[in-house]
């Protein structure tokens, strides 16, 4: 993975990790992403958070929606191809008004290497857009905290589904040399 | 291949009925189609939560009320189409290794919700065996009335995660259907938690 200049200079990994704990989130449900690498470290050195390792990411729908149920905070984290085996999962937080919030790190955009990741790539905000989640998108390193925060305050007080996708300007570029 | 139409069958309603005619304090979530009936006309209570919707998520929403509720029993109750349409979930189950959660997979070998097309199970294909490869150690597969202590004893007692297969009969069951609104059942079901709106 290389790091542009702008990821470089500010850890915005340390800063969604923070937004995490400001919101009493304990539990994260993920397929891995490279650009997730740092957040899921720090959320697994926290004893204060589980984190789920998936199969396929509809199931973490399914994981924070019964969380909630019973009264646990819990954000699903993937990639933006996995955004696309969500689509039908999304009714259960839509039918039920309970949160659903998402942080998606993005392939298929800005110097993808992989054909394969820009169906999905280009394809993540009008989907989930159609699926009644609300998107925000995260293009410099300095706001990432922020918008999550946003989006997930959005989504524990009004209940609502909100998906923060962050750009490969932010995260750099999988490097296919090496 | 092996059929396995010729083993006893139980029937799924009188089942589900010798199940939760004691339930403990389990909270139950039940998987779309017939399992919603099936807990439904045992009796509506504010701690069931039926899904009538997203295949293949019970077992998922059943673990997450069962991490965010570790002092409470969590049982699914879902069909075997349902169960496989999310069966990489068993894994996920397996590695949170909650002591709380059970699964009851109501096996009839076929799609009844859409007009009783054959199911995987009907072949080659052994739920018990799958939640075993997914690293579910305790399981049964209860295929006659002789099973019924047993089961009850992994899906309320037996520290899980635990997982029953019930060999059920094709018999159609009169539809009872419970609330379908999922904003009411939601908020229901955590205020009954004592959990703040």
């Amino acid at each position: 993975m290389d790091l542009e200049p702008d990821a470089q200079k500010h850890d915005w990994s340390s800063d969604v990790y923070q937004v995490l704990k400001d919101h009493d989130v304990q539990l994260i449900c993920t397929v891995p992403d490279a650009g997730l690498t740092q957040i899921l470290k720090k959320c697994h050195a926290d004893s204060d958070m589980s984190v789920l390792t998936l199969t396929t990411e509809e199931e973490g729908i399914g994981i924070i929606t019964g969380a909630w149920l019973g009264g646990v905070r819990g954000v699903l984290m993937m990639q933006s191809s996995g955004a696309g085996n969500c689509i039908n999962a999304l009714s259960l937080p839509q039918n039920c008004h309970t949160p659903c919030a998402m942080i998606v790190t993005m392939r298929g955009q800005w110097n993808e290497f992989n054909p394969w990741q820009v169906p999905m790539g280009s394809n993540v905000e009008p989907v989930f857009r159609q699926m009644g989640v609300q998107c925000f998108r995260a293009d410099t390193a300095t706001k990432t905290g922020e918008l999550c925060s946003g989006a997930l305050g959005l989504a524990f007080n009004s209940t609502t589904s909100t998906a923060v996708l962050i750009d490969q300007q932010v995260i750099g570029i999988k490097d296919f040399a090496k | 291949m092996i059929s396995q139409t010729n083993i006893a069958k139980l029937n799924r309603r009188q089942l589900v009925r010798d199940i939760l005619v004691d339930r403990k304090d389990a909270l139950i979530i039940t998987g779309l189609g017939n399992p919603t009936y099936d807990v439904a006309a045992i009796e509506d209570h504010i701690e069931n939560f039926y899904l009538w919707g997203t295949m293949g998520l019970a077992v998922s929403v059943g673990l997450g009320v069962a991490i965010s509720q570790p002092q409470r029993r969590v049982v699914v109750i879902t069909g075997d189409g349902e169960a496989m349409m999310g069966v990489g979930s068993f894994a996920t189950v397996a590695a949170a290794a909650c002591q709380n959660l059970s699964i009851l997979v109501l096996d009839n070998e076929m799609f009844a919700e859409t007009g009783n097309q054959q199911g995987l199970t009907h072949g080659c294909t052994d739920i018990e065996k799958m939640a075993q490869g997914a690293g579910i150690v305790t399981t049964l597969t209860a295929t006659s009335s002789q099973h019924l202590a047993q089961a009850r004893e992994l899906l309320f007692t037996t520290g899980g995660p635990c997982l029953v297969v019930a060999k059920i009969s094709k018999r159609e069951e009169k539809k009872v259907l419970p609330p379908r609104n999922g904003a009411y059942m939601a908020e229901r079901f955590r205020r009954g938690l004592g959990i703040e709106a």
